[in-house]
């Protein structure tokens, strides 16, 4: 039981946040355990993204806090922040590597950056994430020459340059071959477990989530709709996780994007004032 | 009746709402230009950062300012020589262009040019890095940006733009010069010896690199939010970065003529 009695690495309370009119999240709540992998799915446009930018203090939350390693990453100083970040790693969407810099540099950059480390050691630490991602023989490529796999697997080397104790994967598995997902859903369960690190993995591919992960959050409609170990979500068969899980187009986390009827809207397009109730279109 | 209300409060709710995102934009950009002004310093002390922006912004601007700046001299001279020459007074032509180019033509064309070449760029490159999620990465790996990306780019427009605009006047000199002495057979001596008394350090050449400060200025500012307020995508940034050109333009134009008058009347 001594996974339950320790304090969670991050905690997410009664977190509100708007775009615009939109609310992106409302009162959620919850608790990333240390050492683990967990999964926060949702479909795309539920906020996964700006979930793990506010967990980083990119974003300002409208009401809630979130601590991080106990901490309300919202409330403390500036440079506090920049300290908590080292700690965490991002893997972006994109990769996010610095366009100018080869793949070797990218990788070294957090090291030059934030420590004094003689050159020589420098260049021995990013050999050594390199290969731990596979590409030590990619290290004077340009970012452009990558394929966007292997720009992720950079990006992840980069990630781990500093040795965090959390990383945070913004939808890895997106738009990548079966092999290259293959790799990384490995690739991140060896990390987490060499490492001993936290891990987040924020995804909507429902399959290569669900064979890493230890603890899972499925997130709709601004709401934390499910959450468990992931036996428990896979034994939940109704509902928003039952269609999230089995990959139904619609049912309550509905297809469309909120708007006003589709009869209407028709009506409009022909002039007509909509009238009779009983009309069909 | 309940139409027109409706109306009105549409009307009202619109107003309301741009009036309320003017007053934040106008707030988010001066958060922005205090914070790129406080990160100044530091970026003093980054001088490979500085170093590979001063190449970007100024050297890389070099042919298109000394080119422009030996053809703008050159007509300045024969444009001035054919009107000059009616009252006997060709010598004076020298003078002329020094003048033209001291005072208005280096500071606002620099200006002009460097805004279309540099600044565009710039808002470009930010824009794009915005949109690729670079510039979160940075913070996300405890990178300040605006000590990193920001403030490098905007002391070294500031660096660069004065730099450039003398170099564009000596050119139009240069330009002046082989016209009027080479082609249309001005006296050597009087064309120096004129432009000598008549070009007064402090009055002309130490207003028009003021001038230059303050358009550089005006530049690096635009360019820097318009990258950083660009909406990250493709249309954001090209929207953005016409922005930069159009409007660090007018706003050159406008600042000389505002500068003009303070300066030499
Ligand atoms: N910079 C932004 N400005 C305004 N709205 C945004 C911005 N970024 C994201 N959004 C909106 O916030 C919602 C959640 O976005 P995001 O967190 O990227 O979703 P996800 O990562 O789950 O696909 C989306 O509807 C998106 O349109
Ligand atoms: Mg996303």
């Amino acid at each position: 039981m001594g996974v339950n009695t320790e304090k969670p690495l991050i905690e997410i309370k009664n977190l509100t946040f708007s775009r615009g009119n939109r609310k992106i999240f409302d009162d959620i709540t919850l608790s990333i355990p240390k050492g683990k992998i967990t999964a926060i799915m949702g479909p795309s446009g539920s906020g996964k993204t700006t979930l793990l930018k506010l967990i980083a203090g990119q974003l300002t939350p409208d009401s809630g806090e979130i601590y991080v390693l106990g901490e309300n990453v919202h409330t403390v100083s500036r440079k506090r922040i920049y300290q908590l970040r080292r700690k965490m790693g991002m893997l972006f969407q994109s990769g996010a590597l610095l366009t100018d810099l080869t793949v070797f540099d990218n990788v070294a950059f957090p090291l030059r950056e934030h420590t004094k480390l003689p050159e020589s050691v420098i260049s021995a630490l990013v050999l050594m994430k390199l290969q731990a991602v596979g590409l030590r023989g990619a290290k004077a490529l340009m970012p452009a020459e990558l394929s966007g796999g292997m720009a992720r697997r950079v990006a992840l080397a980069r990630g781990i340059a500093l040795d965090p104790e959390m990383i945070f994967y913004d939808e890895p598995f997106v738009g990548q071959d079966p092999i290259t997902m293959g790799v990384l859903v490995e690739l991140i369960q060896k990390l987490n477990d060499s490492l001993g690190l936290t891990s987040v993995v924020v995804s909507h591919d429902v399959d290569e989530v669900l064979s890493i992960a230890d603890y899972v959050c499925v997130i709709s409609e601004g709401k934390l709709i499910a959450e468990g170990t992931k036996d428990q979500i896979l034994q939940e068969s109704t509902g928003y996780v039952n269609q999230f899980v089995n990959g139904l187009a619609d049912g309550p986390v509905p297809f469309h994007f909120p708007s006003d009827s589709y009869k209407e809207d028709l009506a409009k397009l022909s002039g007509m004032t909509v009238n009779d109730s009983k009309g069909s279109v | 009746m309940a139409n027109a209300r409706q109306k009105i409060q549409s009307l009202c709710q619109s107003t309301g709402q741009s009036s309320i995102e003017l007053v934040a934009n106008f707030g988010r950009g001066t958060l922005f230009i205090l914070g790129v002004l406080s990160a100044t310093p530091s970026a003093l002390l980054r001088v490979d950062l500085l170093l590979k922006q001063l190449y970007v912004a100024g050297v890389q601007s070099l042919p298109i300012i000394l080119m422009a700046g030996l053809f703008v001299g050159m007509v300045l001279s024969l444009q001035g020589y054919n009107v000059l020459v009616d009252y006997n007074s060709e010598e004076a032509v020298g003078t002329m262009t020094a003048l033209s180019l001291v005072r208005e033509l280096g500071p606002v064309v620099a200006a002009l040019l460097f805004a279309g070449r540099a600044g565009s760029a710039l808002t470009a490159e930010i824009g794009l890095m915005r949109s690729t999620e670079q510039i979160s990465a940075l913070e996300m790996m405890a990178i300040d940006p605006l000590k990193y990306i920001y403030a490098p780019r905007f002391l070294a427009v500031l660096i660069s733009l004065p730099m450039l605009t003398l170099l564009f006047t000596a050119l139009g000199i240069l330009g002046g010069y082989l016209i009027s002495v080479g082609w249309l057979g001005v006296d050597e001596g009087a064309f120096w010896s004129q432009m000598h008394s008549h070009v007064d350090w402090h009055d002309d050449v130490m207003n028009g690199i003021i001038k230059s400060v303050a358009f550089a200025l005006l530049i690096a500012v635009i360019a820097l939010y318009q990258g950083f307020n660009a909406i990250p995508t493709s249309e954001g940034v090209s929207g953005a970065t016409t922005r930069t050109v159009v409007h660090a333009s007018l706003g050159v134009l406008a600042l000389d003529f505002m500068l003009t008058t303070l300066m030499f009347n």
